[in-house]
């Protein structure tokens, strides 16, 4: 058991608690960094994939999981990153620039989705989210002169300071480019959260009364988590889409909405490395089953196989384990940590009574 | 004419996203769970009727398996609350989502798997074709429907007024600490509202057969009805109803008279309307409460 | 002219007076006390100062500002902390974290700045957890420093409120029932903590309370309230011995 002996303040906001921590994030880091070196290019691309998810999840991670207002529509914030994204290219700018530029743009709109969204809890928000990314897939086939309809948009070749990022011909570039934006990404949501805006979403999660009463701005904190978050989710959604080369208003429908919640509630709700692990998961469970289904011996696919799969996956997750794979690390982590002295509820969660909506 | 005919057949499909708004009423009143799962409760309702008449599986008379699926989807309800729902009793709003989501995908699968993908047709006495009188050519099946549909909800009306089951369920849903102390069994009473809500998806299911062709995706239709119970106010019955209706005859409506695209988004944007001007619905039932 | 203020305040829900007609003046430095039977209005008073309530009439006023212009967020910003009856803690943050935001206030950097944590946002955190520490050393919280709330015991959460009330550097804490659900060694405690909060923080401190003799230890001065109006004023002896007071609490000695 590491006993942490902190001398200054400066011991408690770093990144890294101690040297054992740091010198294992920096070994993670190198790790990922040699990947290139290690693994074929199906398996770099694949990793590249989890790369774009795990953006994805952070920026629904930052609204649902941190700030607390749940979200069934981030998939219109993916596509609008992605089809910004890629007008701009087309219009001209260069993609280090159009890509920030999308993700700005992104924020902004969600930003202004989320005035009107401020007045809904729960599940209320919940829905309209959903009809939120329902009306986005109708709109963009609505938008066909802009968007390319059911036609869809190919991805222009990127360039970046010269170099050309191609998946085929250069996928260790499109690798490093997808971890840049991952790593930026994580070190402003890190850099927010032990800063007091993440603590503001903590407590507007938490419990909006008494941060209003601290003197938190209901209005205002939710409205940033909502404008990062899409901005985040943007970015993660124009890697999607140039990714695959070829996109239309299918690409991103709502059920990748819901399949990027379920995503960051296998992972962990609430924490960093749970957008990383559900990227994981969900990159690997189309591999995962392929490989179970043919030692089963059965040759046929069969349709909506992952769907069914994943439901059932969630299923046990919220049965049996609501705080997602980084809870259960963090379960045995502390389990050896304190070992003997570990109790069985020490991470028993607080019962949260829902709040009759209609009394309110 | 041609109005009368939009209106009955919106009318039609506005009685079918109104029962399966009704199904999420009734839990969420019960419960304060939303059953994202409900138009799958449809499709399942659906599949399991097309599985015990259509002869090409087990060819039972109509009105014989009528009961039959009812009790099946009764049962299945009641299970679901019993072995899943409470369990996740006391856990955030999101993870309650999530399960009921989950649980709609596992459905479709299993749906699927049973069935298989291709669209297939009940074989239902209320798929009656069409009735020409003049001008107006109208489908017995939608009529059926909204006939079915009235009585239904009369039935439900007057099981809530007066059987001590329905005035149980009342009961735990307004107030489960006082109808403990009356000696109502909560827990079971919630089971059994679950049950109540198959049911009624299950006839949903059968009504909406019985005008084309289901496959296991049919419970998407679910997310308009999802709208609908929102735009009629969640926590009322009647409202989920209305809600199913204006949805219904809004669609046909804007189908022909709105530019090409407007009639999909149209349940959506009105849902977004009314969650930003009158979030509780249109005949909400919300009061001040003192804190 | 006293800190707070409050002329001729009613409070209506839909046909239920909440507060009648309520007048009172709590001054720098004191320790005021809001008692009364269950259903008198007390905590609704304070929701009223906090503005989670607007009043149908009637001025509040805290340092001469109006209150009533105020959005509920606005409020600590004039130096105005609280704590909530049925406990509002952050319950999945550490307590170190609940206290860091009672600091919110306080805050000086913005989103930007916060973003890419450049020195000045750096040193304000640094501030932050000198002043918090502080409020930890004061009422004794060292060992749940980093404890999430979820597991901790209930006596240590009221605690914790006091905490990151305080942590705002308040002028005016106003406490909500700080004793209730606590033992008795508990309440010594906190009674200790109120004098320590008035007489070394120099903090007014408006309270309600239910403990009579937590009251009559450390309040100057205390206000009768049932259904929503004064029912007496004055020191703790007075009120206690205020025959309406007796009616309201206890009833009169006739047999019907």
């Amino acid at each position: 058991m590491r006993i942490h002996f902190k001398t200054s303040y400066d011991d408690d906001i770093r990144l890294f608690e101690d040297g054992w921590k740091l010198s294992l994030y920096a070994a993670l880091l190198a790790l990922m960094v040699a990947l290139p070196w290690l693994i074929d290019d199906f398996y770099l691309g694949e990793a590249t994939n989890v790369l774009i998810w795990a953006t994805c999840g952070l920026g629904l991670m930052l609204l649902t999981g941190q700030t607390g207002q749940a979200s069934l529509g981030h998939s219109a914030f993916m596509a609008l990153g992605c089809y910004t994204t890629v007008l701009l290219m087309e219009a001209g700018v260069p993609f280090v620039l159009a890509f920030p530029l999308a993700g700005v743009l992104t924020g902004i709109v969600g930003g202004l989705i989320a005035i009107p969204a401020l007045k809904l809890h729960g599940v209320y928000l919940a829905i309209a989210t959903l009809a939120l990314a329902i009306l986005t897939d109708d709109l963009i086939v609505m938008l066909e002169p802009w968007t390319g309809g059911v036609g869809g948009k190919f991805a222009p070749p990127i360039t970046i300071f010269g170099l050309e990022v191609n998946r085929w011909s250069s996928p260790a570039a499109w690798y490093y480019m997808a971890l840049v934006v991952v790593l930026v990404v994580t070190l402003f949501y890190r850099n927010l959260l032990r800063a007091p805006m993440g603590r503001a979403f903590a407590a507007v999660r938490d419990s909006e009364i008494s941060a209003q009463a601290m003197g938190v701005n209901l209005a205002r904190t939710k409205t940033i988590a909502f404008g990062m978050s899409a901005g985040i989710t943007g970015l993660g959604g124009a890697l999607m889409g140039l990714f695959a080369e070829v996109f239309n208003n299918e690409t991103f429908t709502f059920i990748l909405s819901i399949q990027l919640l379920m995503m960051i509630v296998v992972g962990g709700l609430g924490f960093i490395h749970g957008a990383f692990l559900g990227a994981i998961v969900i990159s690997f469970l189309p591999q995962a089953l392929s490989i179970v289904t043919d030692g089963i011996g059965s040759n046929v696919a069969i349709p909506g196989l992952e769907i069914g799969v994943f439901g059932v996956i969630m299923i046990l997750f919220i049965l049996f384990e609501p705080m997602g794979l980084y809870g259960r690390w963090l379960k045995i982590r502390t389990f050896f940590q304190l070992f003997p002295f570990a109790r069985k509820d020490m991470f028993r969660r607080q019962k949260s009574y829902l709040k009759t909506e209609r009394l309110r | 004419m041609e109005v009368l005919q939009l209106l009955i057949s919106g009318m039609a499909n506005g009685c079918v996203y109104g029962l399966v708004a009704l199904g999420f009423v009734l839990i969420y009143k019960a419960t304060e769970a939303v059953n994202f799962a409900q138009g799958d409760f449809m499709m399942l309702g659906a599949f399991v009727t097309l599985g015990l008449v259509n002869p090409e599986f087990m060819g039972i008379p109509f009105w014989l398996a009528l009961p039959l699926v009812f009790v099946i989807m009764g049962v299945f309800g009641y299970l679901l609350d019993l072995v899943v729902l409470r369990a996740v009793f006391g856990q955030n709003q999101v993870a309650v989502i999530i399960l009921t989501i989950a649980l709609g995908f596992i459905l479709r699968f299993s749906a699927g798997l049973i069935w298989g993908h291709e669209p297939m047709s009940l074989h239902s006495p209320l798929a009656l074709g069409d009735v020409r009188l003049g001008d107006l050519v109208l489908g017995m099946a939608d009529v059926a429907i909204i006939i079915t549909t009235f009585l239904l909800t009369l039935a439900l009306w007057q099981f809530f007024q007066r059987t001590k089951i329905g005035l149980a369920m009342q009961a735990a849903s307004q107030n489960q600490m006082a109808a403990y102390y009356m000696g109502i069994p909560v827990k079971r009473v919630q089971g059994m509202v679950w049950a109540l809500a198959g049911i009624v998806a299950a006839v949903a299911g059968i009504l909406y057969a019985s005008k084309g062709a289901i496959d296991p995706n049919a419970g998407f239709i679910g997310i308009k009805a999802f709208a609908a119970a929102v735009i009629g106010g969640f926590g009322s019955l009647p409202g989920a109803l209305l809600g199913g209706l204006i949805v219904g005859i809004i669609e046909p409506f804007a189908a022909r008279y709105l530019p090409a695209g407007w009639s999909q988004i149209a349940p959506y944007a009105l849902l977004i309307a009314v969650l930003l001007f009158r979030p509780h619905g249109l005949f909400a039932q919300v009061r001040v409460k003192k804190v | 002219m006293s800190l707070l203020t409050l002329e001729n305040v009613t409070l209506k829900f839909g046909g239920l007076t909440a507060v009648n007609n309520l007048s009172m003046q709590v001054e720098e430095g004191q320790v005021f006390a809001l008692v009364g039977p269950n259903g008198a209005g007390k905590s609704t008073v304070f929701n009223l100062i906090s503005r989670f309530y607007t009043p149908v009439s009637g001025k509040i006023s805290f340092a001469g500002t109006d209150l009533l212009g105020l959005a509920p967020d606005e409020v600590p910003s004039l130096g105005i902390a609280r704590t909530f009856q049925n406990i509002e803690l952050f319950d999945q943050a550490t307590v170190l974290e609940n206290l860091l935001v009672g600091r919110h206030r306080h805050r000086s950097t913005n989103l930007v700045q916060q973003m890419f944590h450049t020195p000045a946002v750096r040193s304000e955190e640094r501030a932050h957890r000198e002043a918090v520490e502080e409020v930890i050393d004061f009422l004794d919280l060292q060992p749940y420093r980093n404890s999430r709330i979820a597991g901790l015991p209930y006596g240590v959460r009221k605690v914790v409120e006091v905490g990151r009330a305080l942590a705002s550097k308040p002028r005016l804490l106003l406490l909500d029932e700080p004793a209730s659900g606590l033992s008795v060694e508990e309440t010594q405690n906190m009674r200790w903590w109120i004098d320590d909060i008035r007489r070394q923080m120099g903090i007014t401190v408006l309270m309600v309370e239910h403990d009579m003799g937590l009251v009559s230890k450390v309040c100057d001065k205390v206000l009768a309230l049932a259904d929503g109006a004064m029912l007496a004023q004055g020191t703790p002896a007075e009120v206690q011995s205020h025959p309406a007071v007796i009616e309201a609490y206890l009833g009169t000695g006739d047999a019907a």
